[in-house]
């Protein structure tokens, strides 16, 4: 069996904790105190979510986008990322609140590839703009839909 | 020739499925690619927003016809870490084994799928043939052979009877001897060889970049796999290690694949020997708390998973699927740009296409 | 050695047929001068002729329905299922099948060059029922016994390529052009080859005519044994010819739909199906011809028996072949047949050229 390495040293959950509070502060992100194995729970701002995205990318060995999802709190719109590092073992899941008049926030496909489509579904689904992704356009729904299904404001009439 | 769009699909033998791959070609090349998805959408996550937890189970099992069981088993186990419910160590060994039996039975329907894709259908009549016998299995474990709804949110719903697990070690005797066959058929076979060596490079950065989990990504040299690395049930109590071949092309992750097989049926039977008695099964609450719950696994085409988000009543407030071919198929226009016509269909096929996780 | 005198038999039934039946009827009525020229030998020649063409039709025809049961039902046990149920061993599931598709309606596309279009599947299946009439079954079962008869089968066999690119094109339909387009390429990868693979036949025995060659390989011995190479590259040639896996590439099920014939449908299918038999047939009926000694086999069996048995075999082969090989790309079947077969089919030329000049042979 060839085993292949890439990467360099793995950091713990505690030392990934460490870094991101010393490099942010609490309003642009907060660690929250929920304690799983090999899971790291945190919000953040949405003006330095790119911000986040690119330290845990280049400095954390955070390598693998699993999933963006786009959540409707009713008051507000949430983006909710799931981002697993290969080599330290830990997902961190990172919530973004936006407002419920203007969801717009940073794509974060330049960085990481796989969450084209998460982005483009979450904007299919929730009418959620991502700044500078590539090709924000309808995925699961046709091009000519007019309505967002998932929001909560509309109504699935009891399927 | 003048370079031309041709759409592959939605109704097209190459899809497996219902999908359409636009490709641009110039003569037998392909220079462009767009895959196109969403004919299969039913609102999957909008649906279960107006159902109860112990509702969605089979719902669950309807996301892909290939691997029912994993889908319904990465929903109890979201669900568990919303409820913060502890599953009897039972149950968690019946859950190994029943995820690996589907990884099988899963595996051998790709396994059927990629002969016609490279025009031989000699394979889909054997791998066939031998998913039937995973089929039985199931349907002596729990009545159905599908769509199983076996899982349980807190355990699984009832236990193994010994002539079954008898059953089960026959059939893995057998299987073994069988996988030769398969082998012999298309390793040996130096057309097959030809056709899949070297087609379809993608190197482990743009495998990782891309989000491409499960046999696809360990096929290019990338040690990752769920079940070791973010080890749920009891696969870090049992003996086995993810398969990765190094090559980057269609071959190693046919490789990836049949060496999977093997090592289900050594996982299954490591499971078998340490399987403890006791319960199977304990009561969730019925209202779940308010709160978040995620769980991934290693579903047979990648990683899986799912986002439940509880806000105290017995109906999730929103559940979120992250299927590993939806991910998986938007790194296809990499593999496909730059070959022949004709490796689109093997490329397409060697990721394993399942569409009802897809557009959900 | 015993064999069918296929001339001698028409000429007696259409000696009775005309002479004893009609020529006495209209002679009864008093028809004289109709009677005269139904007795006239330019007629007889006509007649004769026209129902030695039925004849070999008909037993091509029964010897192809036969192959399909074969593939179907040898496809099927290779595949461990049981492939055709209906009837004696399944042998009529072809049958039920044809007349299926006698129901079907023909549907022609609406931007198709309709007058190409309704020509090629004529010059598909036309062309290929000819081949029938090239091939002898036995010195005295044959339609032509043309001096150059060799020569002829192949001229017949290279047309269908042609046929199947103006088909591609005339489809209007991208993934018919494609299939065409394949079997441009596919035609001047394996033809070279093939040929070169007859040509050393021709070095050995001096003639092309099969009646001569066949007695040829009688005399001395079946061509397969010493131009080895010459048989497995004329054997790869003709599976390509008769565009069978793995080597089906205008017609790749599973990147073109149907290929070239994706816009034939109905009974244009069901006659096209039938075709790629007939020429399936010939193919292997020209390796019994020039490698396998044609009808030679011990004499107390009749030498049209050991013919057909012989091509049934080859084409058993050719199942088998089918049953373990995928099909090969485009690119990696110019490679096969410009890097391998052509030097080994000169190999072969070489080998034949040696022999004549030793006077082994």
């Amino acid at each position: 069996m060839t085993e292949v390495t890439y990467l360099t040293d793995a950091f713990t959950i505690d030392q990934v904790k460490e870094k991101i509070t010393s490099e942010f502060s609490s309003d642009e992100v907060k660690i929250l105190d929920k304690n799983k194995p090999r899971r790291i729970y945190c919000t953040a701002d949405k003006d330095s979510i790119l911000k986040l995205c690119t330290f845990l990318k280049d400095a954390l060995n955070f390598e693998h986008c699993s999933c963006v999802s786009g959540v409707d709190r009713i008051d507000c719109f949430q983006v909710v990322y799931h981002i697993t590092s290969y080599a330290n073992r830990i997902t961190i899941e990172i919530v973004v609140d936006l407002p419920h008049d203007n969801p717009e926030v940073d794509s974060i496909t330049p960085l990481w590839g796989g969450a084209n489509w998460h982005e483009r579904e979450a904007y299919d689904m929730f009418g959620i703009i991502f700044k500078n992704h590539p090709k924000l356009a309808r995925i699961l729904l046709d091009e000519d839909v007019q309505f967002f299904p998932m929001r909560k404001d509309f109504k699935s009439g009891g399927l | 020739m003048a370079k031309m769009w041709i759409n592959m699909g939605p109704q097209h033998p190459m899809t497996h499925g219902l999908w359409n791959l636009r490709i641009e070609v110039d003569g037998e090349t392909v220079t462009n690619s767009e895959p196109v998805i969403g004919y299969l959408h039913r609102g999957w996550e909008k649906m279960v927003e107006d159902r109860t937890y112990p509702q969605i189970i089979p719902m669950a099992d309807r996301l892909c016809y290939g691997s029912s069981y994993t889908w319904s088993h990465v929903y109890c186990l979201a669900v568990e870490d919303l409820m913060e419910l502890e599953v009897p160590e039972r149950a968690k060994y019946i859950r190994v084994i029943a995820d690996e039996l589907q990884r099988i039975a899963s595996h051998l329907m790709w396994l059927a799928a990629i002969g016609p894709d490279l025009g031989n259908l000699t394979i889909f009549l054997y791998a066939m043939r031998e998913r039937e016998l995973f089929m039985d299995l199931f349907q002596s474990l729990c009545g159905a052979r599908m769509t199983y709804n076996y899982t349980r949110i807190g355990g699984v719903r009832n236990d193994t009877t010994p002539e079954w697990e008898r059953d089960l070690v026959r059939t893995l005797d057998f299987f073994e001897k069988r996988m030769v066959e398969y082998e012999d058929l298309v390793d040996r076979n130096v057309v097959f060889r030809m056709r899949m060596e070297g087609l379809a490079p993608l190197s482990a950065a743009d495998a990782i970049n891309l989000g491409v989990t499960g046999p696809s990504l360990r096929g290019s040299g990338v040690d990752f796999d769920v079940r070791q690395d973010d080890p749920y049930e009891v696969y870090e109590n049992l003996d086995w290690h993810p398969c990765v071949q190094p090559d980057c092309d269609v071959y190693a992750r046919y490789r990836v694949r049949m060496d999977e097989m093997r090592m289900s049926v050594q996982i299954i039977r490591d499971a078998l020997k340490k399987m403890p008695k006791g319960p199977v099964r304990v009561k969730p609450p019925r209202y779940a708390p308010e709160g978040t719950g995620m769980a991934r696994m290693e579903d047979p085409r990648g990683e899986s998973l799912m986002y439940v988000i509880g806000d105290g009543t017995e109906k999730p407030f929103r559940l979120k699927v992250r299927s590993p071919f939806f991910v998986t198929l938007s790194a296809a226009p990499v593999m496909v740009n730059g070959c022949k016509v004709a490796d689109v269909p093997s490329i397409m096929g060697m990721i394993d296409v399942c569409m009802g996780e897809t557009d959900r | 050695m015993t064999s069918i005198d296929l001339w001698g038999g028409m000429d007696a039934l259409t000696n009775w047929l005309m002479d004893d039946v009609l020529g006495a009827l209209f002679n009864w009525l008093g028809l004289h001068g109709l009677a005269d020229f139904l007795m006239s030998d330019t007629l007889g020649t006509v007649i004769m002729l026209l129902l030695i063409g039925i004849f070999v039709f008909i037993v091509g025809f029964l010897v192809d329905i036969t192959m399909i049961w074969q593939e179907r039902k040898m496809l099927g046990r290779l595949m461990d299922r049981r492939g055709t149920m209906v009837g004696p061993l399944g042998y009529f599931q072809n049958i039920a099948d044809g007349l299926k598709t006698f129901l079907k309606e023909t549907i022609i596309p609406e931007n198709a060059d309709e007058g190409v279009f309704n020509l090629v599947p004529v010059l598909y299946i036309g062309t290929s029922v000819l081949l029938l009439g090239t091939l002898p079954l036995s010195t005295q079962w044959y339609m032509s016994n043309s001096e150059l008869g060799v020569l002829l089968t192949f001229a017949i066999f290279c047309i269908a390529p042609f046929v199947i690119l103006l088909g591609g094109w005339a489809s209007n339909n991208k993934y018919t052009l494609i299939g065409g387009m394949r079997a441009a390429a596919q035609i001047i990868s394996y033809e070279i080859p093939l040929f070169l693979a007859v040509v050393s036949v021709i070095i050995l025995t001096g003639s092309m005519n099969y009646g001569d060659i066949v007695a040829w390989q009688q005399a001395n011995v079946w061509l397969g044994i010493p131009l080895i190479i010459g048989f497995i590259v004329f054997f790869i040639g003709i599976i390509a010819e008769a565009e069978r896996v793995p080597f089906d590439l205008p017609e790749a099920e599973a990147e073109l739909v149907e290929g070239w014939g994706t816009e034939y449908g109905g009974f244009r299918f069901g006659l096209m199906m039938l075709t790629d038999y007939f020429r399936g047939y010939a193919g292997c009926a020209v390796v019994v011809l020039l490698f396998l000694g044609g009808w030679d086999g011990p004499g107390f069996i009749p030498e049209e028996i050991w013919f057909l048995l012989k091509a049934f075999i080859v084409f058993a082969v050719m199942i088998w072949v089918r049953g373990a090989l995928p099909r090969v790309r485009t690119d990696q079947i110019l490679s096969i047949g410009w890097k391998r077969l052509l030097p080994l089919a000169a190999i072969n030329v070489f080998i034949a050229i040696a022999l004549k000049a030793l006077g082994v042979f």
